[in-house]
C-alpha cells in the first residue's frame, strides 16, 4: 500500500514539475522575443534594488496596512515552503514527519510558527477577497478589473491560498489527534501552536476516519500546491516570480530620462555632417521607428508584462485615468501580456510567428489611450515591482508619429513651430531675447 | 537688469560663471517672462556673472520627444549641443524644470556634457551660503503657502527638498498639498499635453490639481516650472478664485523678499 503511494506521488511529483518547467520556458522565450537591452551595468545597485524593493517590499509600505497583510502572505507563501520539503521527503520515503526526530523539541517550535503565518495567510487572503468582492475598493474592481478572466483569477487565487491553508492546518490537527490515540505510524511530538485548539473537533472520530482524514488533507494539500504551481504562469500571479528579476534589471538612470534612439541620432548626424556617413551605408536597410507590436519592445517591457499583478496603483496615480481619460498604465501592460501570449500560442502551434493581421498599437492600445500620456511618471513611482508602462507608451507614440504620421493638428502645428521657429509657439526667433529690453 | 550673452562674454574674452538657460516659455510666454525677470533680479543682486545664449537658443525638443518626433528632438539637441559646445559651457541653470530634464538626463549620451541646475537648487546653494538673505518682513511672511511639485523636478529627477527650503526661506506658513512629493498630482502640461487639448474625459487635469490647491486654503501657491504656472493660472481662474490665491514661482517669491 505505502509502496503504492510513494510511485503515485514521485509521478504526481514529475508531472508537476516537467509542466511547469516547460511552461516556464515557454514564456522566457516570449520574454526573449523583444528587443535586446542591456540591463547589466552597476551591479551593487540592481542588488540592492532587489533587497529593496522585491524582498523588502519597500514600495507596498506607502499604505502599511495593507503592505503588512500582503507581507504575512508573502512570508508565509516563503517560509511554509521550507514544510513543503518535508512533505516531498515524506512523500518519496514513505515516512511520517521525518524531520521531527532529527530536530527535536525545535521540530514543533518550527510548526508552530508556520501554522501562525498559515493563519494570518488565511485571514489576510480574507479580508483581501472582502476588499475586492465586497468593499469594492476602487482600483480592484473598476476598469479592466470589472470582469472576466482578470477579475476570476483574483478570486482564484485568493480561494486557492485558504483552501491550501486550511487543509495545513487540518492534516495537523488530526495529526495531534492521532498521536493522542498511540496510533502507529504517527511519530509523537508537542503540540502544534494553532491546530491543537482545532484537535478536540477530530477527537471523537475513529482512528480509522482520522487516518483517512488526515492523509486526504494530506494529499490534496501537496497535489493543491502543484496545480497551483502549474496555475502561476496562466496567471497574474506570475509576479510572485518574477518581481525579483524584475526589481533587478529596472532602469537606473533617472525616471526623467527618455531612451536614446541611436539610429535617427546617426540618421540626423549624417544629414548635418555628411563626411561622418559610413561609405558604405546600406541604403536597403529599413529602418523602423518606435514600437508596433511585441516584438518591437525590448525584453525588459516584455518581462514588465508578464510580471504585472494588476494591483492598480498605476492606473489610480495616473492623472489622466483620474479624470476619465480611457488611458489606464495598468492596461498598457495587461494588454501588452494578452497580445504577447496570442503570439506565443500561435508559434507554439506553427513553429513560428506569422503576421495574423494584428498589432499591439491599434488592435489592443488605441491612439486615445496613448496621446493622454503627460509623462509624469506616476505610474513609474507607484509600481511595486518595478514596471514602466510609460516607456512602452512613449515607443508607441514614436511609431504613431514616425511611422504613420498620426498626431493631432495641434502637435503638427508644434512640431512645424519648433522647426522653423526653434520654439513650439509660433514666435520669432528674432524676439526670443525680447523680454531682456 | 544687466543681460549679456554668450557671445557678448567671448568678444570681451570673459567666460561667466554661469549660462542661464531661459527656455522657450522663459523667453515667449508673458507669464514665464515674469519669472525670466524676477530669476535675472536676483542673479544680478547676488552679483552673479551670468550670460544667456539670446537669439542662439532653441527648444531643447523635449515636447518634441515626448509626443514621439524623435527626429525634431535629435535636431535641435543637435544644433543646442553645438552651440553649448562651441562656446565652451560647463555650468547651466535653468527655469524650466522640462529644459532641465532634457539638458541634464538627456543631452550627454548625444556628446552635451555640462554640468545642470535647477534654479530650485542654484536658488537653495544661494541662500545656505549666505550669499542670498531674505529681507525682514519679508511679503510671504507668516502667509500660508504651499508647493504644487513638478513631475519633471520631483518625480523624474528626485528633487524635492530644495524648493521646499528655498520657501522656508520665507519665514512662511508651508501647508502640504494633500497629494505632494512622490505622490504628486501633474498639472496636466507634461508631455506635450501644453500643446493640444485634453483627451475626452470627466474634467481636466489642472481643474483637478487646482482642487487640491484650493483645498489647501493657502493664499500662494508656489511651483518651479512654467507649465505648471500656467495649468494652475487657468484653473485658478476658471474656480474665480483669483483674488484669493496666486500661483507663484519660487523666483518671483525669493525676489520679492530680497
Amino acid at each position: 500500500m505505502h509502496i503504492l503511494q510513494q510511485i503515485l506521488f514521485v509521478i504526481l511529483s514529475g508531472i508537476a514539475i516537467f509542466l511547469f518547467i516547460k511552461k516556464i520556458k515557454e514564456i522566457r522565450r516570449n520574454i526573449l522575443l523583444g528587443r535586446d537591452e542591456d540591463l547589466s551595468d552597476n551591479p551593487s545597485k540592481r542588488w540592492r534594488n532587489l533587497a529593496l524593493n522585491a524582498f523588502g517590499q519597500k514600495k507596498m509600505f506607502k499604505n502599511p496596512m495593507v503592505a503588512i497583510l500582503h507581507f504575512f502572505v508573502y512570508a508565509g507563501f516563503i517560509i511554509i515552503n521550507i514544510e513543503i520539503l518535508e512533505i516531498i521527503l515524506d512523500g518519496i520515503t514513505g515516512q511520517h514527519r521525518m524531520f521531527a526526530p532529527i530536530l527535536g523539541d525545535l521540530y514543533p517550535f518550527l510548526i508552530g510558527i508556520f501554522e501562525i503565518l498559515a493563519s494570518a495567510v488565511l485571514i489576510a487572503c480574507v479580508i483581501f477577497l472582502i476588499r475586492r468582492n465586497i468593499v469594492k475598493v476602487k482600483r480592484l474592481s473598476t476598469g479592466e478589473l470589472q470582469g472576466g478572466w482578470p477579475k476570476s483569477d483574483a478570486n482564484y487565487i485568493l480561494l486557492f491560498e485558504i483552501v491550501l491553508m486550511t487543509l495545513f492546518l487540518k492534516m495537523n490537527a488530526a495529526d495531534l489527534a492521532l498521536q493522542q490515540m498511540g496510533s502507529s505510524h504517527y511519530i509523537q511530538t508537542d503540540s502544534f501552536w494553532i491546530s491543537q485548539y482545532l484537535m478536540p473537533f477530530f477527537q471523537n472520530f475513529s482512528e480509522g476516519t482520522l487516518i483517512g482524514l488526515e492523509r486526504f488533507c494530506w494529499w490534496a494539500h501537496i497535489i493543491g500546491i502543484f496545480v497551483f504551481m502549474n496555475y502561476l504562469p496562466y496567471s497574474k500571479h506570475l509576479h510572485v516570480i518574477l518581481a525579483f528579476p524584475n526589481a533587478f534589471y529596472a532602469r537606473l538612470e533617472p525616471k526623467g530620462k527618455m531612451q536614446n534612439m541611436k539610429e535617427i541620432q546617426n540618421e540626423v548626424l549624417y544629414m548635418m555632417q555628411p563626411e561622418l556617413a559610413p561609405a558604405n551605408a546600406d541604403a536597403n536597410s529599413v529602418m523602423k521607428f518606435g514600437a508596433r507590436d511585441v516584438h518591437d519592445l525590448s525584453w525588459k517591457n516584455l518581462m514588465d508584462a508578464y510580471s504585472c499583478t494588476e494591483c492598480g496603483r498605476c492606473s489610480s496615480a495616473c492623472p489622466a485615468n483620474q479624470t476619465g481619460k480611457k488611458l489606464s498604465p495598468r492596461k498598457i501592460m495587461m494588454d501588452t501580456r494578452d497580445r504577447l501570449e496570442e503570439i506565443g500560442k500561435q508559434i507554439n502551434t506553427n513553429k513560428e510567428w506569422k503576421e495574423d493581421g494584428k498589432t499591439l498599437l491599434h488592435d489592443y492600445i488605441t491612439v486615445e489611450e496613448l496621446r493622454a500620456c503627460t509623462t509624469c511618471n506616476a505610474c513609474v513611482e507607484e509600481c511595486p515591482v518595478s514596471i514602466s508602462p510609460l516607456d512602452i507608451i512613449i515607443q508607441l507614440r514614436r511609431n504613431l508619429v514616425m511611422e504613420e504620421s498620426n498626431s493631432p493638428q495641434e502637435w503638427n502645428a508644434m512640431f512645424g513651430n519648433i522647426e522653423n521657429n526653434m520654439a513650439p509657439w509660433k514666435f520669432s526667433p528674432d524676439d526670443r531675447d525680447g523680454w531682456v529690453a | 537688469m544687466i543681460v549679456k550673452t554668450y557671445a557678448e562674454y567671448q568678444a570681451n574674452s570673459e567666460t561667466p560663471e554661469i549660462l542661464f538657460w531661459v527656455g522657450c516659455a522663459g523667453s515667449f510666454d508673458a507669464r514665464a517672462q515674469k519669472v525670466t525677470k524676477a530669476f535675472v533680479e536676483i542673479l544680478n543682486h547676488v552679483g552673479i556673472q551670468f550670460a544667456i545664449l539670446g537669439k542662439e537658443e532653441m527648444c531643447t525638443g523635449d515636447p518634441a520627444r515626448r509626443a514621439g518626433n524623435e527626429f525634431l528632438f535629435q535636431m535641435m539637441a543637435y544644433n543646442n549641443i553645438q552651440t553649448l559646445n562651441m562656446y565652451g559651457v560647463r555650468k547651466i541653470v535653468t527655469t524650466c524644470p522640462h529644459c532641465f530634464n532634457t539638458l541634464k538626463n538627456e543631452y550627454p549620451e548625444l556628446g552635451g556634457n555640462y554640468e545642470v541646475i535647477s534654479h530650485a537648487v542654484y536658488l537653495q546653494q544661494l541662500i545656505k551660503d549666505g550669499k542670498l538673505k531674505m529681507k525682514e518682513n519679508g511679503s510671504f511672511k507668516g502667509k500660508r503657502i504651499t508647493y504644487h511639485d513638478s513631475c519633471y523636478l520631483g518625480r523624474s529627477n528626485d528633487i524635492y527638498e530644495a524648493p521646499r527650503e528655498v520657501l522656508q526661506a520665507l519665514d512662511s506658513d508651508l501647508v502640504e498639498l494633500k497629494r505632494c512629493k512622490t505622490n504628486g498630482l501633474c498639472c496636466g502640461a507634461g508631455g506635450a499635453q501644453m500643446f493640444k487639448e485634453d483627451e475626452k474625459g470627466e474634467t481636466r487635469i489642472n481643474m483637478e490639481r487646482t482642487k487640491d490647491v484650493l483645498e489647501s486654503g493657502a493664499s500662494v501657491v508656489a511651483s518651479n516650472c512654467p507649465f505648471c504656472l500656467t495649468m494652475l493660472n487657468d484653473g485658478i481662474k476658471n474656480n474665480e478664485k483669483e483674488n484669493e490665491i496666486q500661483a507663484l514661482d519660487i523666483a518671483e517669491m525669493i525676489a520679492k523678499s530680497i
